[in-house]
């Protein structure tokens, strides 16, 4: 049997700047299919669908190779416009919605339905002709009723629960009459728990009627519902095509995470495992837009080097942030016994934490300042060091900061033209390093670094990781490292606490096995492990 | 769908939640502004026949002006300060237009057509500097005009005798060069009340034009909600609109017909309005009705909710801004020319510097903000607005016996409520966000 495919992509191959996202990925589903989507932050999902909806990211790279056919003919998709017309449709994760606008009018957005009057047939400009309301609600209530959504199509879309808005969403799409195929984005990462049932529920009528679906997700108890066949991915290779009939969780936690790097030589120091407690997070939660903390409770030992994992937006880059009181955080935190003052972040300096900024071009750096000046500046209004202080003025000690940061210099390996180079020039690694020596200036007992390696190439992450570790081992430093990367959090740190949903979901040892860690990045590993354990 | 009960309730909550306060905090401009009005009506002494007649005029003059703010308010640009330069627009072309001596009506038509192109290129380059400066529309727009202001006082002082040969003693300085500081407009081109005087109507058939008007005003919004499944509030809100109209329909029927008037209103009732104006006017509430409706409309609004989510559905952001800017630019520059129709008098470098101070000052008066505004707020507070500039000086006399404290309550007044309606504007955001 000859089986047409909606959607056929074969053998895709991408690079960005020499570094390779997509290695021949193969993606076919067929018209009425159910197909999702899998793979860890940058296993390159984005980047298929990027290629899918020939979004301009793609072209202005140098395009990509590969093929992709639509009904087993070949296509070429060049702005996300053709894509539509084509009929492939995307479920935004954020939603593209009109608070103020009515739900039809929302659904029609920028394709409304006119009607002529006189004045712009004189003028026979389309943008004069009246909008035909009676015809867009009557569309609307179409789309929303194949979606079997039982909601007023007049209704303003402000204040409607999220999962309505949702809804509004996919009724755009399936309303562009043509759709054959359907991208869903994580479209149940803001849902509650039976709005996705309903979500998921549409979604399989909707495959029903024939169009060919596409469902990236992170959560596998939903794709184990609704999907017929999984896709994943890894570092940008497809690893393994499954029917849903012959897979189960635990094999399709263990294939997203897989083995990627050997667990670096660390010297094992049992021995020196203290059981002292530096830093104690009591139901912390920190509103950090996109990073939401909601309930932590956290030990963190003295000397140790811990890793905070998990997906993007489940809350663990708002853990350090929260720390350093950069955003609104409630809970308790104890540093050595002492209560730590929240939402301040000079006493948290003070006492002796520093922060290396996973944003490190907007909150790390002062990019046109110099090398030098970037190292001293915190630890000038911190600990009011490299200040020469005459009565109530005080002036820069710039021997000394010239002095300091030399010395940081040839300490952390920064390569530049000298102190006084305007950090912008460098490149991501020596960036992060200037980072890293500003914190180090302050003379921390905990040093905070979150995506240490984000955007630097690998080399310098590894100098970036390894001095961590030295850090660690020779200052005897505690170092709590948050990265989207496990591999790297598995090659240098002593236990790994995996953050889904805003909680702490588990924590590992490096050397815990794949499917564990997928498992509790999918935040299913309680659910799991807890019923075999009863 | 178990929560679409939920929904429901969230609706229901929406409509009982009509609260005192609320309802205050929202119009609380407005509200001041009608108290004070009603005092100084009352402190003024001033006779009703005065302070009605005034208030036509004015109402009639400067409605237009405050009516061409409401496009940019809807395309999410705030408030226009810019119609200052639509005003320059048209004062160039009655300039052009008394120099070549095209008179009456003729000459005002003229005027009008001259003025058409001329703001609408200011105002496509005002919308590309908009564009430029998004986020910071109002203080962008408020300093174009000022800088449009030198170029035009270059243009008059200096082009205009040197560069621009111009024979006409009347209109230019002794020295040849420049443009004279007052333009009379009854005696020179005549443009002077042309378009007040086709068209006078007894006051109160006017209102009793306007009673019928808000009745089938009301009758038909009535007939649409009961079309729809609309809410009871909103019904009532339109049952109550009819009887406004029914009861000024009556008062207009009574006060026609009857012989035995108190003497006041005798006096009143010989007053007449310019309905060729008004006219004028209503047509423009009209074309901002009807522009909502159409698809520019819609891109207007969408672009003014969310300039990101339009441009992700595909509107052309950058376009759209400049055609509501270019529309109010127009708009203004026929506003002005209604404006001095009326004054009869060109102040060549002062006519036009204070109208988009006074006309943003009316609008918020009348309940409007940065974010919205309605052809309803526009006329009242145009009516409000200069209710207290007829009074105020009066009412300062009579109180404490000297017109220029009026004269500093009045320009203090333009400035303060501008600048409390900002401020007003920016704590309610903050308060939405709190309770969110």
């Amino acid at each position: 049997m000859l089986q047409k495919y909606a959607l056929e992509m074969k053998n895709i191959d991408k690079e960005y700047f020499g570094n390779k996202v997509l290695k021949g990925v193969d993606l076919k589903v067929k018209p009425g299919e159910i197909h999702a989507l899998l793979g860890e932050n940058g296993a390159g999902k984005s980047t298929l669908m990027n290629i899918l909806f020939g979004m301009p990211v793609i072209h202005s790279t140098g395009g990509f190779s590969g093929e992709v056919s639509m009904d087993g003919k070949k296509i070429e998709i060049k702005s996300p416009d053709e894509a539509m017309e084509k009929g492939i449709g995307m479920v935004h994760q954020e939603f593209m919605l009109v608070p103020g606008f009515t739900i039809a009018e929302n659904i029609k957005l920028n394709r409304e339905v006119l009607k002529y009057n006189p004045i712009s047939n004189a003028f026979k400009k389309d943008s004069l002709r009246f909008l035909d309301y009676k015809k867009m609600n009557k569309d609307a209530r179409k789309a929303l009723d194949t979606l079997g959504i039982d909601i007023d199509e007049w209704v303003k879309v402000a204040g409607l629960p999220v999962g309505y808005m949702q809804f509004v969403e996919i009724a755009r799409e399936i309303d562009k009459s043509n759709v054959k195929v359907l991208v869903f984005d994580e479209p149940t990462a803001v849902l509650t728990e039976s709005e996705a049932k309903t979500l998921i529920k549409a979604m399989k009528k909707l495959a029903q009627s024939g169009i060919a679906i596409l469902f990236i997700t992170h959560r596998l108890d939903e794709v184990m519902d609704a999907a017929d066949n999984i896709t994943i991915l890894r570092d940008g290779e497809l690893v393994a095509t499954r029917k849903k009939e012959e897979t189960n969780v635990l094999e399709i936690a263990e294939l997203m995470v897989g083995r990627k790097v050997e667990v670096t030589n660390k010297a094992k120091k049992e021995e020196q495992e203290s059981q002292e407690t530096i830093i104690s997070i009591k139901n912390l939660n920190v509103d950090m837009p996109g990073e939401e903390v909601k309930g932590i409770n956290l030990d963190i030992k003295k000397g140790e080097i811990l890793g905070i994992g998990g997906l993007a937006g489940q809350g663990k880059i708002g853990i350090a942030n929260g720390l350093m009181g950069l955003y609104k955080t409630t809970g308790d935190i104890e540093f050595k016994g002492e209560k730590l003052k929240l939402n301040d972040t000079r006493s948290v300096l003070n006492k002796g934490l520093a922060f290396v900024s996973e944003d490190r071009k907007g909150v790390g750096l002062l990019l046109d300042s110099s090398i030098q000046q970037n190292i001293v500046i915190t630890a000038m209004q911190i600990k009011e060091s490299f200040l020469k202080k005459y009565g109530i003025f005080s002036q820069l000690d710039k021997k000394g900061i010239v002095n300091h940061a030399v010395s940081m210099i040839k300490k952390l390996d920064i390569r530049c033209t000298g102190p006084l180079q305007a950090t912008r020039r460098l490149s991501g690694g020596n960036q992060q390093k200037v980072c890293i020596a500003r914190a180090l200036t302050l003379e921390p007992e905990v040093l905070l670094v979150s995506e240490p390696t984000r955007g630097i190439d690998i080399g310098a992450k590894k100098l970036v990781l390894d001095l961590l570790v030295q850090l660690n081992d020779e200052l005897g430093m505690t170092v709590v490292i948050t990265s989207s990367e496990l591999a790297e959090l598995r090659s240098i740190s002593d236990r790994i606490a995996i953050i889904a949903e805003g909680k702490v979901e588990g924590i590992l040892k490096p050397d815990a096995s794949d499917a564990d860690f997928g498992l509790m990045m999918a935040g299913e590993y309680n659910k799991l492990r807890g019923k075999e354990a009863i | 769908m178990a929560d679409v009960n939920n929904l429901e309730a969230v609706q229901e909550n929406k409509e009982k939640s009509f609260d005192i306060k609320d309802f205050l905090i929202n119009n609380m401009v407005t509200i001041l502004f009608m108290i004070l009005c009603i005092a100084g009506v009352y402190f003024s002494k001033l006779p009703m026949f005065f302070i009605v007649n005034e208030i036509m005029t004015r109402l009639t003059r400067n409605s237009f002006l405050v009516l061409a703010l409401i496009i940019p308010v809807l395309a999410g640009m705030g408030l226009n300060f810019s119609i200052t330069i639509g005003a320059m627009a048209a004062q160039i072309s009655i300039i052009a237009v008394t120099h070549w001596q095209v008179q009456g009506i003729w000459g005002f038509l003229l005027c009008a057509v001259l003025t058409v192109p001329i703001a609408m290129l200011f105002g496509n380059l005002v919308g590309r500097l908009l564009n430029k400066t998004k986020g910071q529309e109002m203080i962008a727009s408020m300093i174009a005009g000022f800088f449009a202001n030198g170029l035009y006082q270059f243009l008059f002082l200096f082009l205009v005798g040197k560069i621009i040969p111009v024979n006409n003693p009347v209109l230019i300085l002794d020295n040849g060069v420049g443009v004279r500081n007052t333009v009379d407009l009854s005696r020179n081109n005549g443009i002077k009340y042309v378009l007040d005087n086709i068209w006078k109507v007894p006051i109160f058939h006017f209102v009793i034009f306007t009673g019928l008007l808000i009745i089938a005003y009301g009758l038909y919004r009535m007939y649409r909600e009961s079309k729809s499944k609309a809410t009871k509030v909103s019904k009532a809100k339109y049952i109550i609109i009819s009887i406004v109209g029914l009861v000024i329909l009556a008062f207009g029927i009574v006060v026609n017909s009857s012989n035995e008037l108190s003497q006041t209103l005798k006096m009143i009732s010989n007053l007449k309005l310019s309905a060729g104006t008004g006219l004028v006017v209503l047509a423009l509430c009209l074309f901002n009705v009807l522009i909502v409706k159409t698809k520019l409309g819609q891109d207007f609004r969408t672009v003014g909710q969310s300039k990101h989510i339009a441009s992700v559905s595909g509107i052309n952001v950058n376009k759209v801004r400049v055609i509501a800017i270019t529309i109010s630019t127009v708009l203004a520059g026929l506003g002005q020319l209604i404006f001095l129709q009326n004054i009869g008098t060109l102040n060549t470098y002062g006519s036009h510097v204070q109208i988009a101070t006074f006309a943003i000052a009316a609008i918020l008066v009348g309940g409007a903000s940065v974010s919205k505004a309605t052809i309803g707020q526009a006329l009242l507070g145009v009516l409000l607005f200069h209710t207290l500039f007829i009074v105020s000086p009066k009412a300062a006399k009579e109180l404490f016996g000297d017109a220029q404290i009026g004269e500093f309550f009045r320009s203090f007044l333009a400035y303060g409520v501008i600048g409390v309606s900002l401020g007003l504007h920016a704590w309610k955001k903050t308060l939405k966000a709190m309770r969110k």
